[in-house]
């Protein structure tokens, strides 16, 4: 039967798809739609899958399933010895995709770049409101506004970019999605025809593959880019088909409506292992889960304190029951697949007697506090309030009476951030470019209290090693660093560190080639059908 | 007629100024902000979040922006979305076809199975098959949409395979939207099978939206017969020696009918609900997952202008049934 369907399905897609000969199709369900198809626009992953992983490109790309650095648009690149200068030599020949509704006639150019990056830094750039309530949130967040002094041509296929202090996570920075390099001659013609607008809706790039259409919330279609520079996909056509249910995910690919789709349901993962039919590929997820207390409120503002609830939370029970073991224990700030990991840290043990004693020894009898409970399920903690109810058990049994709060989602994000907010908070974070500063200097640093550092932990030992990190070029240099920032952590206890989750992709066994991304973007670019 | 007709649209220009007052404020309850989503897990800097909030009007008096917002309305500007940064209304005229599809394909089938279900029961008053109709509807009122239809994907689509599992058509089928109804599209699209496809996906979700207006219509049109049966003009038409079938089918049912129009007019509504759901199960592309996704993001314009415009159209098919009556029952005048 599935035979005779996927015989029927690709006879279909022959005559229908432009009557190519054995046209490939590779139907992913995705899981949700792209808020636009501008990435410089947007902060979700689902949208970056649509848009800057399929149409565009950027200076430099991360390797396939790892966080290393290839070159992308940029052929090589220069750093000056004092960090602030970064020269890269652009890739020839590289042409923009052709559609049926622009043609560009020229290639890929120093302008090109200089658009990409302009149009987000410089408020009266006519690009950086085209559309209502443009707000370039990565861009942003990423401190670029500060950071990028100029962006200077100094010729056709030479740009070199001035910073305003040394920040060695800055190539990285610029291979995440928001740094895609737009085409300056498609942005003309719109701007001359008055439809801004439209770059948001119809994007065109040097990316692996063309946008055809896209049909709200149903389906994104896309066909193979013949000139791609790092060549032709391996697939003629492309469709995102929205399905927002994880579980109606599961059912289509069974069904053989979808060929892989992501954000499987934990339930459902065995299941899904058991079929012959099917591949599932697992990997380690570039994120963390925590517990951050408030160390500016007593007693949490003691290390001791800290140190003794983390002995008493069962970590181990928590990822059995949230993630029926697919995650692992956390005891690192950052990802054990991240450079810089240290791996010789040993772990709070699971200790209730030594808890309470350390509470005790401490002077803190009968402690009360809040544990705050997340509303959403994220791919770091897919049930907060689980966590919190089994938290709260273990906390009972060293005498600290934990109470579980919860707020509104986007109330939760700011509330949480609060100087004085009473209680600790489960919360976590998704890496975005592989680099260890997206972690320790984000959500750690001094610079970051009130906001993302949501233990409101300010350690100048801490923060001078990760500082000193962020200003040296030198990548083993870097990791020593980190390592030592990590000890520091460790021993003062600023979060209970809870898991690092793992990531499921399941997929139809004709999938070949199709590797998994530590930063949980989703590309096609290698991916084959077998016939 | 014209007269009450006036009438009945002029009461409609409060009612929508009420409504607007809701939808406008009821968004603004809820906690959190549209613009601290924007950033996901990153915290916004402060003053970055007060420059957003001041660029897209929202830390003006809440008066303020509502008389901005209806004075919008009034040119026919409903906003943009906060998050794809589109115009409301053309987001609203691209989805509204498909919900619109799914809707009529619904309450035709509840329609269809409802009236005659509820009839015969009725007819068949105390029998076996009056209890298991009326047992049924029970459980089809009582049924959560969201787990009937995972139960009924899971046995046509899953393990008998006679239907797709979600969508509006085979992802192979590919042609321009012309009218947005798909089962038309489709047909004119001239593509061999693309109508076969296009109807094999609405079957499912069709059914799952119909089920709680199929009861209410079965229980509504049983009770509304009921009383009519039981009329002296019945009777007197009995024993006249008129047929059974001129008896029920012309001189009942057409009393009975007003009730059931109004139960049908009601269910709209209720179907605009269960759209919600059902569009979010078959991943459906219509109004009802486009206002869940917006709720979640706290996308104001967008639950605003979704609101208003299917009050909008709610207020107009509560119109179209008081005419109706009149249709129905010629004594009834305006």
């Amino acid at each position: 039967m599935k035979k005779k369907m996927a015989f029927a399905a690709a006879l279909l897609a022959a005559t229908v798809l432009g009557g190519v000969a054995n046209a490939k199709t590779l139907v992913y369900c995705s899981e949700g739609s792209p808020e636009g198809f501008d990435p410089g626009l947007y902060t979700a992953g689902t949208t970056f899958d649509a848009s800057s992983r399929t149409v565009y490109n950027r200076l430099v790309e991360f390797k396939h399933g790892s966080t290393e650095l290839e070159p992308g648009l940029a052929e090589s690149w220069t750093i000056s010895d004092d960090g602030l200068e970064y020269t890269f030599k652009l890739r020839q020949g590289v042409k923009f995709q052709t559609t049926d509704f622009f043609t560009p006639t020229r290639d890929f150019d120093a302008d090109d770049v200089i658009f990409s990056f302009e149009r987000q830094l410089k408020a009266d750039n006519p690009w950086n409101k085209y559309v209502a309530g443009a707000s370039w949130e990565y861009s942003a967040g990423m401190g670029f506004p500060d950071l990028i002094k100029s962006i200077e041509k100094v010729d056709d296929h030479t740009v070199k970019f001035v910073l305003n202090h040394p920040e060695a996570p800055f190539m990285a920075d610029l291979g995440m999605d928001f740094a895609s390099i737009l085409s300056k001659e498609y942005a003309d013609k719109l701007q001359a025809d008055g439809k801004l607008e439209q770059m948001n809706q119809k994007p065109l790039g040097t990316g692996p593959f063309t946008f055809v259409a896209y049909q709200q919330d149903a389906a994104i279609r896309y066909k193979a880019n013949d000139s791609y520079w790092n060549g032709k996909p391996k697939i003629d056509d492309l469709v995102f088909a929205i399905t927002t249910d994880a579980s109606v995910r599961r059912q289509k690919l069974e069904a053989g409506e979808c060929q892989i789709y992501p954000y499987p349901n934990a339930a459902d993962v065995q299941a899904l292992k058991d079929n012959k039919d099917l591949n599932v590929e697992e990997q380690a997820g570039l994120n963390v889960a925590y517990l951050a207390y408030n160390t500016l409120v007593a007693p949490f503002d003691k290390a001791e304190v800290r140190l003794a609830l983390n002995e008493a939370i069962n970590k181990k029970a928590i990822v059995d029951a949230v993630f029926e073991g697919q995650a692992q224990v956390a005891k690192n700030p950052i990802p054990p697949t991240m450079w810089s990991y240290d791996d010789s840290i040993k772990d709070d043990p699971y200790d209730p007697e030594a808890a309470k004693a350390a509470l005790e020894k401490a002077g803190v009898k009968d402690l009360k506090m809040k544990i705050w409970a997340m509303p959403v399920s994220r791919p770091y903690m897919l049930n907060a309030r689980r966590a919190a109810e089994l938290m709260q058990a273990d906390l009972a049994k060293v005498g600290v009476t934990a109470e579980i709060v919860t707020y509104e989602w986007a109330e939760y994000l700011k509330r949480s951030s609060d100087k004085d907010r009473d209680g600790a908070v489960i919360l976590g974070w998704t890496g975005d470019n592989g680099d260890p500063d997206n972690f320790l200097d984000t959500l750690l640093g001094c610079t970051a209290v009130g906001g993302n550092n949501r233990a409101q932990w300010c350690n100048k030992e801490f923060d001078d090693l990760v500082k000193k990190a962020k200003q040296t070029s030198d990548q083993a240099e870097r990791a020593k660093l980190y390592e030592q920032a990590q000890v520091v952590f460790k021993k003062e206890a600023p979060w209970a560190t809870l898991d690092h989750s793992k990531v499921f992709m399941p997929m139809s066994k004709k999938v070949v080639g199709y590797t998994q991304d530590p930063l949980g973007i989703h590309r096609f670019d290698n991916v084959d059908i077998a016939e | 007629m014209f007269k009450f007709f006036i009438g009945r649209l002029l009461v409609l220009i409060p009612t929508f100024i009420g409504v607007s007052i809701i939808a406008f404020s009821f968004i603004r309850l809820l906690p959190g902000d549209p613009v601290m989503l924007l950033s996901g897990e990153r915290v916004m800097d402060p003053a970055r979040h007060a420059q957003i909030m001041h660029e897209l009007g929202m830390d003006r008096p809440m008066v303020m922006q509502y008389l901005s917002y209806i004075g919008g309305i009034l040119h026919g500007d409903f906003g943009t979305s906060i998050v794809t940064k589109q115009p409301i209304i053309q987001q609203f005229f691209a989805l509204f076809p498909a919900t619109l599809e799914l809707s009529l394909c619904a309450i035709l089938i509840a329609i269809v199975l409802g009236i005659p279900a509820g009839v015969f029961a009725a007819i068949k008053r105390g029998s076996f098959f009056d209890q298991s109709v009326m047992g049924a509807a029970l459980v089809g009122y009582s049924m959560p949409i969201f787990w009937w239809g995972l139960l009924l994907i899971i046995l046509f689509s899953g393990i008998l395979r006679w239907t797709p599992v979600s969508g509006r058509i085979d992802l192979l089928y590919f042609f321009p939207s012309v009218t947005g109804f798909m089962l038309i599209d489709s047909l004119l699209s001239g593509q061999k099978g693309a109508f076969t496809s296009a109807l094999s996906h609405l079957i499912l979700p069709a059914i799952v939206l119909g089920t709680i207006p199929l009861a209410v219509i079965a229980r509504q049109t049983r009770s509304a017969m009921l009383e009519v049966l039981s009329e002296d003009y019945v009777r007197t038409a009995r024993a006249k020696g008129l047929s059974p079938f001129r008896v029920v089918g012309i001189h009942a049912l057409r009393n009975a009918m007003i009730p059931v129009i109004t139960t049908i007019g009601l269910q709209v509504g209720v179907m605009l609900a269960g759209a919600i759901l059902t569009e979010t199960i078959f991943s459906w592309p219509g109004i009802g997952k486009w206002m869940v996704d917006s709720v979640f993001k706290r996308d104001y314009p967008v639950i605003q202008g979704g609101l208003l415009l299917i009050a909008g159209i709610i207020m107009i098919v509560n119109l179209i049934v008081d005419l109706l009556y009149g249709l129905v029952n010629p004594r009834i005048r305006y």
